[in-house]
Order: C-alpha cells, then sequence, then structure tokens
C-alpha cells in the first residue's frame, strides 16, 4: 500500500511528467491560454493514461512476451485505438463536452506523455496495480501544471511584455521557474 | 503536439528544399516542433548528436518510403500508417544504437522510443513527403533532420560545456572552474530553449523592422479609404 502511495507521489510531483521528464510540451505551448482549458485537457489525459496503462499491461503479459522489439509498434496503435474508442464514448455520452474538447482529443493520440508512460512502465517492470497508480499520478502531475502555466499566463495577459519575449519564448521561461521550483522535490520517493 | 503545419513558401529548387529545414524554417528554432527530445537528451553533447542522427534516419526512411507509396495510402488512414512506418524504422534505429554505441543508448533510455511521437518526423510526411516526388522528399527529410541536429548541439553545447565543464567528455574549461549543476538539470533545459527562442525572437524582430524600412521607401501608400459617412452617402 505505501509502495503505491510512493508510486504515485513519484508520479505526480517527483518525476512530473512535464517538469522533469519534458513529456508532453506541445499542449503545454498550445493550450495554457486558459487555466480552464489545460484543466480539462489534463484530465481528458488521464483518462486516457489509465486506459492506454491497462491496455499495455495486458499487451507485454500475453502478447508481447516472445516479441519485445515489437512494443513501441504494438503500444502506439494501441494507444491509437483507445483514443479512438474514448473519442466515440465522449461523443455518445456527452456531446457538449466533444465539443469543447475539439481537436485536442485525437492530438492525445499522438501525444508522448501516453507513449512515454507505456515504455515507462514496461522498463520498470510495474504490475497492474502500479502502472495505473503511476498513470493517474502522471496523469494528474501533468493537469496540475497545465492548469499552474494556464493561470500564470492569464495574469501576464495585461503585463508589459518586451515584444521579443513574446510566444513560446515565456511560456518556455514559465515553466523553467516551475521545473527548478520542482526540483526542491528531488530525491523524495521512487524513482 | 501539434498536427497543423506552417508551410509558409514551397520552394522549387532542389537546393532550396535541402536548405530551408536548417535554419528559416528550423523545426525547433521557429516552427517549436519535437521539443520533448530536443530537451530531454541535450545534457551531453554525445547524446545529442546520437538523437540527431537517428531522428534524421528515421526521418529520412520514412520520407521515401511515404513518398514512394503516396498513390497507394487511403486518405483516411494515412496518419495511422505513417505512423506505422515511422515505428518500424524506429524499431531498426534502436537496434543499430543499441549494437554500435551502448553506453549512449542507455543514457536515452525510453526517449529514442519517443521519436515515433516527434512532430518533426510525422509533420514532414504530412505535409511534405506525400505530395512529392522521392528525390525531392528525401532531400526534405534531410535538411529538416540536420536542423534538428543543429538545434540540438546549439542546446547541448552550451549545456554540457556549462554544466559538467565538458565537451565529449573532455575538459574544457579551467581547473577553477565551478559548473553550474542546474544546466545539466531539467530547469536548465527550460531556460536554455527559452534563452534560444528569445534570440530566434531577436532575429525575426529585426529582420522584419529592416523589411519594413525598405518597403516604406519603395512603395507608394495607396489612396486613402474613404471614411464610413462618405460611404453611406455614397450608397444611398
Amino acid at each position: 500500500m505505501t509502495d503505491l502511495f510512493w508510486i504515485f507521489f513519484s508520479a505526480a510531483i517527483v518525476t512530473n511528467f512535464v517538469l522533469v521528464y519534458f513529456l508532453g510540451l506541445c499542449p503545454v505551448i498550445g493550450v495554457t491560454n486558459k487555466s480552464v482549458t489545460g484543466l480539462r485537457l489534463g484530465l481528458a489525459t488521464t483518462f486516457v493514461m489509465v486506459l492506454a496503462s491497462l491496455a499495455a499491461w495486458i499487451l507485454n503479459r500475453f502478447v508481447l512476451v516472445n516479441a519485445p522489439y515489437l512494443r513501441v509498434i504494438a503500444f502506439i496503435v494501441a494507444i491509437a485505438s483507445v483514443v479512438q474508442i474514448v473519442e466515440l464514448f465522449i461523443r455518445k455520452v456527452s456531446p457538449g463536452l466533444y465539443r469543447e474538447l475539439g481537436i485536442f482529443l485525437p492530438l492525445i493520440a499522438s501525444n508522448s506523455q501516453v507513449l512515454g508512460l507505456t515504455i515507462f512502465q514496461t522498463n520498470r517492470g510495474y504490475t497492474l496495480p502500479q502502472g495505473l497508480m503511476f498513470a493517474i499520478g502522471g496523469g494528474l502531475g501533468i493537469t496540475a501544471v497545465l492548469a499552474m502555466v494556464g493561470s500564470i499566463r492569464e495574469r501576464l495577459e495585461f503585463a508589459p511584455i518586451p515584444a521579443i519575449a513574446r510566444g513560446p519564448a515565456l511560456v518556455f521561461m514559465i515553466v523553467a521557474a516551475l521545473s527548478l521550483v520542482f526540483m526542491g522535490f528531488a530525491g523524495m520517493g521512487t524513482v | 503536439m501539434s498536427l497543423v503545419i506552417k508551410e509558409t513558401s514551397t520552394p522549387t529548387s532542389a537546393s532550396g528544399v535541402l536548405t530551408r529545414g536548417l535554419w528559416h524554417q528550423n523545426p525547433v528554432l521557429v516552427q517549436t516542433l519535437g521539443l520533448c527530445s530536443a530537451l530531454a537528451v541535450t545534457n551531453a553533447v554525445a547524446n545529442s548528436l546520437a538523437m540527431g542522427a537517428a531522428t534524421t534516419f528515421v526521418l529520412v526512411c520514412s520520407s521515401a518510403i511515404v513518398s514512394t507509396m503516396r498513390k497507394y495510402i487511403p486518405y483516411e488512414i494515412r496518419i495511422t500508417t505513417y505512423i506505422l512506418i515511422i515505428a518500424t524504422f524506429l524499431a531498426v534505429a534502436d537496434m543499430i544504437l543499441e549494437a554500435t554505441v551502448p553506453d549512449v543508448h542507455k543514457a536515452m533510455g525510453p526517449y529514442i522510443a519517443l521519436i515515433v511521437t516527434n512532430c518533426i518526423v510525422l509533420g514532414r510526411q504530412e505535409a511534405f513527403a506525400s505530395r512529392q516526388p522521392v528525390g525531392l522528399s528525401v532531400l526534405d527529410a534531410l535538411g529538416n533532420g540536420t536542423g534538428f541536429t543543429i538545434a540540438l548541439l546549439l542546446m547541448g553545447i552550451p549545456r554540457e560545456v556549462l554544466g559538467n565543464g565538458t565537451f565529449l567528455g573532455f575538459h574544457v574549461m579551467p581547473q577553477s572552474f565551478e559548473p553550474w549543476v542546474v544546466m545539466m538539470l531539467p530547469p536548465g533545459g527550460f531556460f536554455m530553449i527559452g534563452a534560444l527562442l528569445l534570440v530566434a525572437n531577436w532575429h525575426d524582430l529585426r529582420r522584419l523592422a529592416r523589411e519594413r524600412s525598405k518597403a516604406e521607401t519603395v512603395i507608394t501608400l495607396p489612396a486613402p479609404v474613404p471614411a464610413f459617412e462618405e460611404r453611406e452617402v455614397a450608397v444611398r
């Protein structure tokens, strides 16, 4: 039980997917104009990550035992299918949410966070509950960072920023500062 | 990642196709694509070189295949097809790296597999290789791959020299130099890309200002648009 807690804590904070592993930087630049959008995309990513973690565990356990070199191909196909299913599901159940997520939903399929999660999980030999905990922790960590960068950018909207620092350059400076803050947690938990 | 690819110009000559990825349309510095692998592995020059070479290899091979088969790939499943082709060449690159430079392969860890989700590779297939003949597609892939490698080295060299005092493992800084450890850590990567983008922005702004001042001297201003009320009257 404590083992599961530390996996969750490390994935969410100590080795945050965005700030320490550099995964999924495109959404950080693309969708953090408002903190709400970032929050929604983060939660959708978390959902996909949990399903992908489950799919990767099944693939590793039953299909890829004798063919580890086919891992990346198998994972990417599994992730694309999961995203497709989630998209159909959300469109059927909640058309409003589907419209709001719009283009971001299919893009989760080509998001390095989800593929990175399945590969980390495989390399570390996580069991099913450990993998699911890793997925939930990682996803919530991503959500927190997206929301934080979004709120900081909202505050900076009316600040007199020099012309050369507009756009991605400024976002990266913000993320660098956040990353420096999160370095304070280094050394805690499991890696 | 973003699938919206900015194609500002379509060069006609082969040399133009090869060189525009190097600087003017540099995938990292101008289009801000492929950042995940760009930041994660650039804490040492050797890793940056290996990542650049592996990405270029995957990019060139998959561009050649996609361009050859561009008439036979159904439009609806093209992205899936591209990803499968890319993942196949990635497996090859992964095995070559593991056999030739095992230390670097180990240091790069899972980020080699993440070349599959590198926006540059998929972006070039969608924006160029799926429409152009094989020769041009290979040149375009080569140019973009080299541009990516250049950007990686621009980050990797300062990070290793400042963060560790070494270049490709050899000591280059004086003994009294205290390494800036933060440059090797994740925040250093974010600072470095931020600084590079600042320089790129500054360069762009200066170019724009120069073009504008040149344009003002040549072009005479068009006749002023009549004010709103005047147009109303004319319609009546």
